[in-house]
């Protein structure tokens, strides 16, 4: 039976066009071109390699927001992946990660059967880690986090992940199915190709509301969400750096290390 | 009338753009540098699908269309116009004559490989003695019965020295001029058919440019493109599609000066104020975009007409001409704008001036492109 996976991705303004409204603290967002985030191409990207070895492999990919967030799943199948859902309605707008995960987990089962769900680690424009790992707990997955390397057995249910952290790594084996989320160190996305671009529109794309997913809208939205950003603020800068100036690399090292020293970071 | 790209025109420029971005520009300065032919990328396009982009999957293409081919192109020529230029003269220049004038036998043979890049395209109509007078052909392929034989001389030859498949022309019959001209497909590997004389160039460096030597070669029969004298109808519509392909090599690389030069003139200061504060030299960049959005439509439109398979000849010959003036005219004013730097080579402008001068001069010069231009007006 083909292995199935989902992939959840989210379209995102590109940060580094973005610019914040310093009294408000809020992004400006008129203008700013959107991109699939980051660690949901490195998600896909792994679920694409999955294909590439073994090509019975369904790929789809899931995503809530706007109508215009089609171009992203539009995106994805360019890139090789076989079915997208956008889950759009006013209704699950404003929603927190709790919220959002509720959404993503109905969405989820509607889908189906699946073997594997990859996420991204983080959205580039949320940067809360949360949705990912409360879809698996609501879909009652074993999940592993932070994943930066990946392999898969020949039987395709056991998988073992190496898991990044802050001073080292966890290496994991865990069973299909289950739920990963992706960091950028565990592959290089591909780009969409040409003939991916050209044939994307003629794979099913399938728009999905509150009422299609069968989603409580009690636990969806902005009045749902137990959190609220009440606000948001650019810090200040530090100040200059130093620059350490010297002849030969010898010496400006032993100014680094003096400087460290008298800061007691080493 | 609709000058909206579609949404996978739109996608094209995404992806080409950052495959440019990611690829191709952090090799440009060195491989212009060392005249070294960009193997690896040509592999990254290959794989992508970059070889084959305005022709159908059932060939082995990449089904899109030719605004796609265009903006291909141009991303590729916006950050190097030798890797723009390796994609143009084999996707215009060799694979279109077969696609279009082909035997089934021949697309079977031939467009799987060039299409999906295993294999790499080259075009040779150009003599020493034939260059904007091409009926001067003194190339000569003789009906043995059973094959011809080709002997002769081609100079100035692209994509030449790393070429599979080439798309040759040679005259079968001197006495009828341009009517004696015949095309046909020659493989590397060929006997006595060698490669000679690499040339050095001003600009596009890393692309290959060389000649094609000819000496008593057998091509079998089944190797002639087109009806025997119809060489010339080949050569002259395969360049009025060539001509889509570097107007927008002369397009990318007038955009891609101008892009450097806005980033230029943000940063760079004098008398307290940044470059792009001052009027004057705001004027002068409001004028480069204007050519260099003109360059565009004109551009589009002629590769609109080509989809649709209505005339686009004179189309495309006035969005080469104009293309490859703003090339050199933005590349030019982009120098200046960045002063003394831009005249050295740690700053890009220096190399897409050089590389802007060929536009005006290959796939027909612009005084060629004139010609077709007044023709179409005086026919």
């Amino acid at each position: 039976m083909a292995f199935k996976i989902i992939v959840c991705a989210k379209q995102v303004p590109d940060t580094n066009v973005i610019k914040i409204n310093p009294k408000t603290g809020t992004l400006i967002r008129d203008g700013v071109p959107s991109i699939l985030n980051h660690d949901d191409a490195n998600a896909l990207e792994e679920a694409l390699k999955i294909k590439d070895q073994y090509p019975d492999t369904h790929i789809t990919v899931v995503t809530m927001g706007p109508p215009q967030a089609k171009d992203l799943l539009l995106e994805c199948l360019a890139m090789g992946a076989d079915e997208g859902v956008l889950v759009s309605d006013r209704a699950v707008g404003g929603s927190d990660t709790w919220a959002t995960s509720n959404t993503l987990e109905a969405a989820i089962r509607k889908i189906g059967e699946y073997d594997l769900v990859f996420a991204g680690r983080q959205a580039i424009d949320g940067d809360t880690a949360q949705v990912g790992p409360q879809i698996a707990e609501k879909l009652h997955l074993p999940q592993v986090t932070y994943v930066e390397k990946f392999s898969i057995d020949k039987n395709l249910k056991d998988i073992t992940v190496q898991r990044q952290l802050e001073d080292g790594y966890e290496t994991i084996k865990l069973k299909t199915p289950c739920m990963l989320t992706a960091i950028k160190e565990l592959n290089t996305p591909r780009y969409m190709t040409i003939s991916g671009i050209f044939t994307a529109q003629k794979k099913p794309i399938h728009v999905w509301n509150a009422k299609d997913i069968g989603v409580d809208l009690t636990t969806v939205g902005l009045e749902a969400s137990p959190t609220n950003v009440f606000r948001s603020f650019t810090p200040a800068p530090k100040g200059k750096g130093i620059v350490l100036e010297g002849d030969t690399e010898a010496e400006v090292s032993k100014k680094l290390l003096v400087n460290l020293k008298a800061k007691h970071v080493i | 009338m609709n000058f909206q790209l579609t949404k996978e025109q739109e996608f094209v420029r995404k992806m080409v753009r950052e495959f440019a971005v990611n690829e191709v520009e952090p090799l440009a300065a060195d491989i212009d540098k060392e005249h070294r032919f960009p193997k690896e990328t040509v592999e990254k396009m290959a794989k992508y699908g970059l070889m084959g982009v305005p022709f159908p999957a059932e060939v082995g293409g990449s089904g899109g269309d030719h605004i796609s081919y265009a903006i291909t192109v141009e991303e590729l020529s916006r950050v190097c116009a030798s890797t723009g230029v390796i994609c143009s003269a084999h996707t215009s220049l060799c694979c279109w004559p077969i696609f279009n004038y082909g035997t089934e036998e021949q697309k079977k043979k031939y467009l799987p490989d060039l299409l999906s890049g295993k294999k790499l395209g080259a075009f040779g109509l150009t003599e020493p003695n034939a260059g904007t007078d091409a009926a001067g052909q003194q190339t000569t392929a003789k009906d043995m019965g059973d094959h011809y034989l080709l002997n002769g001389a081609k100079v100035f030859i692209t994509n030449g020295g790393y070429a599979d498949v080439f798309v040759v022309m040679a005259m079968t019959d001197k006495s009828k001029g341009t009517r004696g001209i015949s095309s046909f497909i020659l493989e590397k590997g060929d006997e006595g058919f060698s490669i000679g004389k690499t040339e050095d160039k001003m600009g596009i460096c890393a692309s290959s440019t060389t000649e094609l030597i000819f000496q008593n070669v057998k091509v079998p029969k089944d190797r002639l493109l087109g009806n025997v004298g119809e060489g010339f109808k080949v050569a002259m519509s395969t360049l009025d599609g060539g001509r889509i392909g570097i107007a927008s090599q002369a397009l990318g690389i007038a955009q891609g000066a101008f892009d450097v030069t806005v980033d230029y003139m943000k940063a760079r200061k004098q008398f307290g104020k940044k470059l792009s504060q001052m009027q004057a030299l705001q004027f002068e960049m409001a004028n480069m975009k204007t050519q260099i959005e003109a360059a565009r439509l004109l551009i589009y439109r002629a590769a609109d007409s080509k989809d649709k398979h209505l005339p686009y000849g004179p189309q495309a010959a006035m969005a080469k001409l104009f293309a490859a003036e703003t090339a050199m005219y933005v590349t030019t004013k982009a120098v200046q704008l960045h002063g003394g730097y831009g005249y050295t080579k740690d700053y890009p402008v220096e190399r897409m001036m050089r590389d802007a001068k060929i536009t005006e001069i290959y796939e027909g010069t612009s005084e060629v492109q004139k010609l077709v231009i007044s023709a179409d007006i005086f026919k």
